[in-house]
């Protein structure tokens, strides 16, 4: 069976959200903390990492949503963030509180496979990335591999990016680990196209955006996207 | 294994989308700085079209008590030294086959600099830049526009050259198989900080060389102004290797990332940053656009880690008392960035000095006549 990640940023509202994720159909809930100056970040997530920071969340309170939300579902929990938040909270210190809370590794996007391999976490790898990284990030991943389906930041395209097909044949080559493919993934169709491709699917300025509109609103659009990957594989 | 490139800062914190452009980067930089040709190039665009080399202008009724000297920076093609640096890259760029450039400016004189060498060499160039910049900077805007760049307004965050550099970035990221990013200054992922210091190093080694034909001596201190700190790595590197040199860089008060940051990530870059306990990068505050940044280039973080440099801060209304000053007793208008180092220069505790005039100050009238 195909996975189904579905992203949100750490909000006091989010331990429901992320429930109704579950309900609707999501395997694994990745869990933002926001980063002031978030570079691969399209303008959905920013802008949603401005509101929460604005609000006051900083890493202390990120991780308590974690713990709320690791009381409320049985899935994988991935905290994903930037290397500027490990570096102020110590990176050791981080992979010991975000585990405690209840996490299932991490991803720092902007954390170099070379750094700080103590931080076990999964990898990316993007259409841009030479046939040897692809070999460093797969040995180094931890469990799944998470493929950037496109050149560019997050957040909704109008298609499935056409690099997608041409990156899991060259990962696929290299590694047996799971391929999630992410970036640019937002309706029922795209998910679908994308299971037909890779192991699983990650979804986020979208998931984030329908958030906005509560609960009901995302178990509804999860269940969407869990419906048509299911007929898709 | 770490990618660290000055003591414990440097590296490059950026997404794997832009790993493999920075080792190409770094690779076609290694061939070009071993490539006589590529010397040959650069030499010949500097000398002929840019200006090189700057003169050394003694300074007495702006500085009677003593003898100072301003490297004039402010007489290169396009008012500052960051021409020096767009050169570089953009012959670099070319040998690596880039015929998109995307750059950030914050007080547009890196901005108009690339505008220039692209318009010379026939390359597509977009600049990211803040949207309160965009006010402050009205008449670089006019002549980035001139130049047939695109000027991209930012109006995220502080609108400053924070986010100008994040969108930058960003651009890249997308279109990275055809662009280069042509960074300001001695900040960002590894190789960028050494890039552009190996480019803005003839600022350095020139003057040492005029000032020991004026003077037959060293000076004491050379004094830079910092903001990302390319002008200032530049001038620096020519005395780094003279111990009895003092070098003295000045930060704005209200942006002195070295003076009152901590060490964290930004830009790709382990550094100096203003940022709150969690990481979180803070606003920087500051007259002139170009120091208004949070950050700077990780090897100043080393150079003052190590004591070989020393960082003082500087406020608006020093910087600007040296603006008029500079522009009254020597008939030269100084950039707001430069007028820092200025300031800063006239009550340093030495004799014979050398102050990088980073850039003239045309671009700074409204905001000084404003503040009238």
């Amino acid at each position: 069976m195909k996975k189904l990640v579905i992203y949100l940023v750490c909000e006091p509202g989010t331990p429901e959200l992320a429930q109704a994720a579950v309900e609707g159909g999501a395997d694994i809930i990745e869990l933002g903390i926001p980063f002031s100056d978030p570079l691969a970040e399209g303008p959905t997530i920013r802008l949603a990492s401005e509101r929460a920071l604005s609000r006051g969340m900083r890493t202390a309170e990120c991780l308590q949503v974690i713990a709320d939300v690791r009381s409320r579902v049985d899935v994988p929990l991935v905290p994903m963030t930037y290397a500027a938040i490990l570096e102020a909270w110590g990176y050791d210190r981080f992979v010991a509180d975000a585990q405690a809370a209840g996490a299932t590794s991490s991803i720092i996007v902007d954390l170099p496979v070379e750094e700080h391999q103590e931080v076990k976490r999964i990898q990316l790898v993007a259409p841009t990335s030479t046939d040897a990284r692809i070999e460093i990030c797969s040995a180094n991943t931890d469990g799944w591999l998470y493929l950037v389906s496109l050149t560019g930041t997050t957040g909704a395209r109008s298609e499935v990016s056409p690099a997608l097909a041409g990156l899991v044949d060259r990962v696929r080559a290299k590694t047996e680990k799971p391929l999630y493919a992410g970036f640019g993934i937002s309706t029922p169709e795209h998910a679908a196209t994308v299971a037909r491709l890779a192991d699983g699917v990650v979804v986020g300025s979208r998931a984030v955006q329908v958030a906005e509109d509560g609960p009901d609103a995302l178990r509804d659009y999860v269940r969407s996207l869990r419906t048509a990957i299911d007929a898709a594989s | 294994m770490t990618t660290q490139t000055f003591g414990v800062y440097g590296g490059r914190y950026v997404p794997e989308t832009l790993i493999p452009a920075l080792d190409e980067l770094t690779a076609g930089w290694e061939e070009a700085k071993n490539d006589p040709a590529f010397h040959a190039e650069l030499r010949d665009l500097l000398t002929n079209y840019a200006g090189r080399p700057t003169p050394l202008t003694r300074v007495e009724r702006f500085a009677p008590d003593r003898r100072m000297y301003l490297k004039r920076e402010d007489l290169m093609h396009t008012g500052a030294h960051k021409i020096n640096n767009a050169l570089g890259q953009v012959v670099l760029a070319r040998r690596l086959g880039k015929k998109r450039i995307v750059a950030e400016t914050g007080a547009g004189q890196h901005g108009v600099a690339t505008a220039t060498v692209c318009a010379r060499f026939g390359l597509e160039c977009i600049v990211y830049m803040g949207s309160e910049d965009m006010r402050r900077q009205k008449p670089n805007v006019e002549r980035m526009n001139l130049l047939g760049a695109e000027v991209r307004p930012v109006e995220i965050g502080t609108k400053t050259l924070k986010e100008a550099t994040s969108e930058a970035i960003r651009d890249w990221i997308t279109n990275v198989e055809t662009t280069h990013y042509l960074i300001g200054s001695c900040v960002g992922p590894a190789p960028y900080p050494e890039l552009v210091r190996d480019l803005q190093r003839v600022i350095g080694d020139e003057a040492r060389e005029q000032i020991l034909q004026r003077e037959g001596v060293l000076p004491e201190a050379v004094v830079a102004c910092v903001g990302g700190g390319s002008n200032a790595i530049g001038m620096f590197y020519g005395f780094v290797e003279d111990a009895d040199v003092r070098l003295v860089g000045v930060e704005a008060a209200g942006a002195a990332s070295l003076g009152s940051g901590r060490t964290g990530v930004l830009h790709g870059a382990r550094s100096s940053i203003l940022a709150d306990t969690d990481g979180q990068i803070a606003d920087a505050h500051s007259i002139s656009a170009g120091l208004d940044y949070p950050g700077v280039g990780p090897e100043h973080a080393a150079l003052r880690d190590s004591g070989r440099a020393v960082y003082l801060p500087c406020t608006d209304e020093e910087a600007l008392d040296a603006f008029h000053r500079l522009a009254r007793t020597e008939g030269i208008i100084p950039a707001l960035e430069s007028s820092h180092a200025l300031a800063r220069a006239l009550d340093l505790d030495a004799e014979l000095i050398v102050v990088c005039l980073s850039g003239r100050g045309d671009k700074d009238l409204a905001e000084v006549l404003a503040r009238r």
